[in-house]
Parts: structure tokens; C-alpha cells; sequence
């Protein structure tokens, strides 16, 4: 039960508690109680919202930055991915198989605030050993939605 | 001049789903509920393989029974789901969607004069079919009391010396009636001791809720040699444009099936067939997934109706509720005209699926909850003018 729950707040986290109950055929109770306990055990971690600042005046980049690392001793990717997650600016940091050690995904103002940011934050901590940073031009589909989709039901108004 | 058109064709009543379809079609700003075809798109790697067919210049035409491919995945599909043994080669063989299985069925296993039984409310190509068949199809009415499913007395109390054949229209559209292996086992004692066939619809096998599961009445002890199952690819795995079912039953009923159908339309749509060979490998997420939306659908209909005082009995499959009007004192064709054009909101009037459909109407969830919730809005305002709501909201 507690997966089908998480898929439907996955898809839309605003959906009402009680359509929700009748859709999965239980207590409202019931499933207030499960999410509740959810939060509690960090199975789910924040509620945010899915925003195209495409469409608003905010100006806003997002950049990808593959970061390679020395481990350090004793103390593995942990600690390094800590120093670099700390930044507000920072939005995601995954530890990667392959090539280079770490994603980086990184929200600034302009361009030039993000390559201040790569230049005078990241790449002088010790344990980093290289850069690589990619600017996002567009966004087409996020978190499994597409972002200026228009949905329009095609089919016949009546059939069989 | 003589006249152009036969009698039979002039005598069948126009489908009471096209009359209305007409005048829905005039109002530009209705919304509906009145959709029998899901509200997903084909799944993406199912399209992919179907423009990848296109690429490759696969545009000829296939054996008059279907790619070989397909037959072998159909009858492993069924096998895995249903539990029926089909040979691929004899006893398998693919349609233009259930549609042309359920003609060509009908045509090939009837004479005239004999009587064929239809089951209503049910799917509106039945009876139309028999008739272009030169066969009799004398409707069984299904009662809401039992739950729309076909019982044993009522099966026996229809059966004539002339009865060849029993329409089987589980699950149901568009009731969402479903029949379980114990009800079906009921029936099997008949069917056999009357030396009767049965073409069973289960188009809409794959979606059934609330942990039942379809049974085919071809996997029971002794129906195979007496039954043409009848499935497609349409409501599964929402592929209902690429039109294509199959039929799966005795080799000699297929054989002769084949041959009217090479006559008639050669093969189904080379295309359609290779992506099917693809939905069958490689879908189980998907309908899981649409499965699990239907029931989540299912059930917030049916709730929104206890909600509303509207009395409906609970289907277990399909996409489709199937609610009364009776209390409203109109019948179904009434309800239904009126609610489109008083609230804008189209619902198929029973009566469009047999005679037994009046006093209730048929909905669609074949919708997102959004548009759903629209619709049970304007049902409840339309409820609501009517003064025939219990006062609750």
C-alpha cells in the first residue's frame, strides 16, 4: 500500500486526502497515519513543486558539473560530497559510476554566478581534481513530466 | 429502379450509440464520460517498434493469419494470463480487431435460421452481426439483482432445438459485470448437455480490479473443443486505432475462419502487427500500471455515486459503471439527452446496449480524475434539479 501511495503523491504531491482514501479504498485516517509515518522515517523527504521558469521573468541557469575527487582516507566520497551538497546554490550531488565521481547540479542567476561559483568554491577544495561544467539551454521533461506539454483529448466524444 | 439495399441491412436498427454520438457532436462545448476506448496512448515502445516497422519498409502484407511471430506470442500470452493451450499454427489466428473475430465468427459457425444467444446489455455488434449471418440472436436479459452476470436458469429458459450459439460478454461493457470461474462452471453443464458453442468476447480480460482475476470459460474442462475466445489488443494495451484482435479456438472453426477472412480483408495491418508482437514481450509495467489508475478511477465513481444517493451495483471490470436512473422516473434516452443538454455532459443511455439497459446509464472511466470530477459535478447539479437527490452533497 505504501508504494501505491507514493506513486500517486510522486505524480501529484497536492492531491486531497480524502479522493486519495477512495482511490486506493481506505481510511482517510489511515492514510494521513502511513504518510505521516513516512515523513517521520524520511521515506519521503519534502513535498516541492515542478516550476518552468521558462515562462516567468526570473532569470535562472542550471548547469551540470561533473566533478572528479580524491577519496579521502577514512572517510570515502561522504565527507566530500558533504563540503559541496552544503552550498545553497547546490540543488542535487549524485556519486556516479564510470568516468568522473560526482554530478553536480547547480541553480544560479546568470552564467557568470555559476562560473564564479565552479571557480572560487568548488574547484579550490582540496580533495576536487577536476571539472567539467555543462550548461543546461533548455528543459524539455522533468521529474517524468514534459514541461509545455498541452494535453488535448482527441478521441471521439461518444463510442461503443 | 430496383432498390440498391438488401432487407437485412435496411432491418437493423441504427446503433442508439451513433444517434447519439450525432447530437453530441453538435454541441462543441459538451464534455463526455461516454468514451469505450482508453485514455492512455499506446505505450511509447509499442509506437517506437511501429515506426520502426514503417522504417524498415515492412508495408507488404502478412499471411492471410497473421505474422507467424505474433501467433506464437499470442499463444504464449494466453497461456501465461488465461491459462489456454493454443497451436500457433492451426488454432490461432489475428483480426482486424475483436470486431471482425466476433462477424467472421458469427458468419462462419452459423446457417440460417439458427439461434444465437446474446447476453444484454452488452457491446452493440452482437445482434447486428447474427443478423448479417442469417442467424436468429435472441437477447437474454441481464438483471441488475444479478449482478449483470448470465446465470444458469436464465441460460436454460432461452435455449431452444434451434440454439447453436452463446455470446459470452465477459467482462462486460457496459455493465463492468464479470463472470468467476465458479459462476462460469455453473453454465459449463448446459452449454455442454445442449450441444452448444461459445464465442466468448474477453476483450476486456486484462482489466479486471479488486484482486479478481478473468477467468476464460475456454480453460474450463471440456469448453475448449466448444468455445472461440475472442481478445485484442484495444483496451490491454490502449491500442484501439491500430485496429487488432485475434480469435483462438478449434482448428477447424479457425481454418474456415481464416478463409472468409482472406476473402474479405486479407490480413490485419502489417504494421499494427509487428507493434503487437512488441506489447505482448514487453508491456506487463505498463498495463499494470493503467490497470492500477482504472481501479483508483473505479473506485472514486463509485463513491462519488454513493455520495450522490445514486444507486450502482459494483463492476469488477472493464472501464465502465454502469449507474440506475430509475428513480428519476425517465428513461435512459431521457436522462441522457437531457443531461447533455441542460449540464453539457454526454453519457451513453443503456438502452443503446439491448432493451434490458433501460433505467440506466452508462460511464466512461476512461478519464483522468480531473475530468472525472468535472463530470460528477455536473451529474450532481443535474441530480440536484431534478430534486431527486437524498440532500447530501
Amino acid at each position: 500500500m505504501r508504494e501505491k501511495i507514493l506513486n500517486m503523491l510522486e505524480k501529484n504531491s497536492r492531491i486531497d486526502l480524502k479522493d486519495m482514501a477512495v482511490m486506493l479504498g481506505m481510511t482517510e485516517v489511515e492514510v494521513a497515519n502511513e504518510i505521516a509515518d513516512m515523513e517521520k522515517e524520511h521515506v519521503i523527504c519534502g513535498y516541492n513543486t515542478l516550476i518552468n521558469w521558462d515562462k516567468t521573468s526570473e532569470e535562472k541557469v542550471t548547469a551540470l558539473i561533473e566533478v572528479k575527487v580524491t577519496p579521502q582516507r577514512g572517510l570515502g566520497f561522504d565527507s566530500i560530497a558533504e563540503r559541496i551538497y552544503k552550498y545553497d546554490e547546490i540543488t542535487s550531488v549524485y556519486l556516479m559510476s564510470g568516468g568522473f565521481d560526482f554530478t553536480v547540479i547547480i541553480e544560479g542567476k546568470t552564467m557568470k554566478s555559476v562560473a564564479q561559483f565552479v571557480a572560487n568554491k568548488l574547484s579550490p577544495l582540496d580533495s576536487v581534481l577536476s571539472t567539467s561544467t555543462h550548461f543546461v539551454l533548455k528543459k524539455y521533461k522533468d521529474y517524468g513530466r514534459v514541461l509545455d506539454a498541452e494535453e488535448k483529448d482527441e478521441r471521439m466524444l461518444v463510442t461503443p | 429502379m430496383r432498390n440498391p439495399l438488401s432487407k437485412k441491412i435496411i432491418g437493423i436498427e441504427p446503433s442508439g450509440i451513433r444517434k447519439f454520438f450525432d447530437i453530441v457532436s453538435e454541441m462543441p462545448d459538451a464534455i463526455s464520460l461516454g468514451v469505450g476506448e482508453p485514455d492512455f496512448d499506446t505505450p511509447w515502445n509499442v509506437r517506437e517498434e511501429g515506426i520502426y516497422t514503417l522504417e524498415k519498409g515492412r508495408t507488404f502484407y502478412t499471411s492471410n493469419a497473421g505474422l507467424k511471430e505474433l501467433r506464437e506470442e499470442i499463444s504464449r500470452y494466453v497461456n501465461r494470463k488465461y491459462d489456454l493451450h493454443y497451436d500457433p499454427v492451426h488454432e490461432i489466428f489475428v483480426t482486424v480487431g475483436g470486431s471482425e473475430a466476433i462477424d467472421v465468427a458469427l458468419r462462419c459457425m452459423t446457417d440460417p435460421g439458427d439461434e444465437v444467444l446474446i447476453p444484454q446489455p452488452s457491446y452493440v455488434s452482437y445482434l447486428p452481426c447474427a443478423v448479417m449471418a442469417d442467424a436468429v440472436p435472441v437477447p437474454i436479459e441481464l438483471k441488475a439483482e444479478n449482478d449483470f452476470k448470465l446465470t444458469k436458469e436464465q441460460l436454460l429458459n432461452s435455449i431452444t432445438n434451434k440454439t447453436k450459439i452463446l455470446v459470452l460478454p465477459y467482462p462486460n461493457n457496459p455493465t463492468g459485470a464479470i463472470m468467476t470461474k465458479e459462476e462460469l462452471e455453473e453454465l459449463v453443464p448446459v452449454i455442454i448437455e445442449k450441444d452448444l458453442y461459445v464465442i466468448s468476447d474477453e476483450i476486456y480480460a486484462e482489466l479486471t480490479y479488486g484482486g479478481k482475476r478473468h477467468c476464460s470459460i475456454g480453460s474450463l474442462p471440456g469448453m475448449k473443443e466448444r468455445t472461440i475466445v475472442i481478445n485484442g489488443f484495444s483496451k490491454a494495451f490502449a491500442m484501439t486505432g491500430w485496429r487488432l484482435g485475434y480469435a483462438c479456438g478449434p482448428a477447424p472453426v479457425i481454418e474456415q475462419m481464416v478463409k472468409l477472412h482472406q476473402f474479405a480483408i486479407m490480413c490485419a495491418p502489417t504494421n499494427s502487427q509487428f507493434a503487437a508482437v512488441e506489447a505482448l514481450k514487453n508491456c506487463d509495467m505498463e498495463v499494470e500500471m493503467m490497470v492500477e489508475a482504472y481501479d483508483q478511477r473505479r473506485r472514486f465513481l463509485l463513491n462519488a455515486f454513493k455520495e450522490m444517493g445514486l444507486e450502482c451495483f459494483e463492476p469488477y471490470g472493464a472501464f465502465y459503471v454502469f449507474p440506475s436512473i430509475k428513480k428519476f422516473g425517465m428513461t435512459s434516452e431521457e436522462f441522457a439527452t437531457r443531461l447533455l443538454s441542460e449540464q453539457k455532459l454526454a453519457v451513453v443511455p443503456g438502452t443503446a446496449f439491448g432493451a434490458s439497459g433501460e433505467g440506466f446509464v452508462r460511464i466512461s472511466y476512461a478519464y483522468s480524475i480531473e475530468n472525472l470530477k468535472v463530470g460528477l459535478e455536473r451529474i450532481q447539479k443535474f441530480i440536484e434539479s431534478l430534486g431527486g437527490n437524498d440532500g447530501r452533497i
